[in-house]
């Protein structure tokens, strides 16, 4: 097999995923492009392998490792998403703008929740739980 | 071409094809669905490159878990599962530029790069469970272990994030 098939393969993966980073306004959206261009990689490492006939297996050993690190990046990019959603009401990547976290950015957002009904996804609150993050 | 030129092919037209309708569709949780197809073609591809228990890591961690992953958190972020007008920013057109840019950038690299060059599948090493294992454990142990550290960091990491929100300040409590 050409080594071209496997390598075109992913070069075309990863541009599709590009475009979704940039494109879409979903966040999971945007998570989605972010698995597809780490597949993309791992295509190209798997077929290295293969070419290269690696005793010690570096590259299938290295896209397992890659395939561990997309699942913790994928757990805590999702946890960011849902803790922006918690305290937006919404996870449009264009309308996010502000990274801080002060108190008047959260007025200002709590100005623009007045349209948008939310209600947080997690649980009640304990009321003896003090202390913050 | 032979046949396992052929398979891979067929394959990589459906990862390209369905990697395209995960990027353009207006249903979020279609999106997501193709994103299998997507996945489960790669696994495909892995097998034809003697990657056997790669493949299967695949199908087991990406069309298994990760997806699951991606689609409860579109629930629970209360995507609409109807079909959307605008799911892609006012800047569609320079991103479809730059990754067009990025394919021709990197198709031109890899066919100056590698044109010509066979992969010989006839005599090569099967990745199958037993091979990757000993390769893992005996070579690899020390970034294995590091890995199952990082593993538990994102683990911890994901709970504290997603602890309901307990209030600075007092102001709008949930």
């Amino acid at each position: 097999m050409p080594l071209l098939f496997p390598l075109v393969l992913s070069a075309l993966l990863f541009a599709i995923g590009t475009y979704a980073v940039l494109a879409r306004r979903n966040a999971v959206l945007v998570l989605m492009g972010v698995e597809l261009m780490l597949n993309a990689v791992n295509l190209n490492l798997v077929a290295f392998d293969a070419y290269l006939r690696d005793v010690v297996h570096s590259g299938q050993v290295l896209t397992l490792f890659v395939i561990a690190v997309a699942a913790a990046e994928i757990g805590l990019g999702l946890a960011i998403v849902l803790a922006v959603f918690r305290s937006y009401g919404h996870i449009d990547a264009d309308r996010l703008r502000a990274l801080a976290d002060s108190d008047a950015v959260d007025e200002q957002i709590a100005a623009e929740q007045t349209v948008g009904t939310e209600e947080t996804a997690g649980g009640p609150v304990p009321a003896d739980a003090a202390g913050g993050r | 071409m032979s046949a396992v030129e052929v398979l891979f092919v067929l394959l990589g037209v459906v990862a390209v094809g369905s990697a395209l309708l995960v990027v353009t569709t207006g249903r979020l949780v279609h999106s997501a669905l193709w994103l299998v197809v997507t996945l489960g073609a790669l696994a495909g591809c892995y097998l034809l490159l003697a990657a056997e228990f790669v493949a299967w890591v695949q199908v087991l961690i990406y069309v298994g878990a990760v997806v699951v992953l991606l689609l409860f958190a579109l629930m629970l972020t209360r995507a609409p599962t109807g079909p959307q007008l605008g799911e892609t920013t006012g800047n569609r057109a320079l991103a479809a530029v730059v990754a067009a840019a990025v394919a021709i950038v990197l198709v031109t690299t890899v066919v100056a790069g590698f044109g010509g060059v066979r992969i010989s599948l006839d005599d090569a090493l099967l990745g199958s469970a037993g091979s990757t294992g000993e390769a893992i454990f005996r070579f690899w142990v020390l970034p294995f272990e590091v890995l199952s550290v990082l593993l538990l960091a994102a683990l911890v990491g994901a709970i504290a994030l997603s602890r309901p929100v307990r209030h600075r300040s007092g102001g709008e409590g949930d």
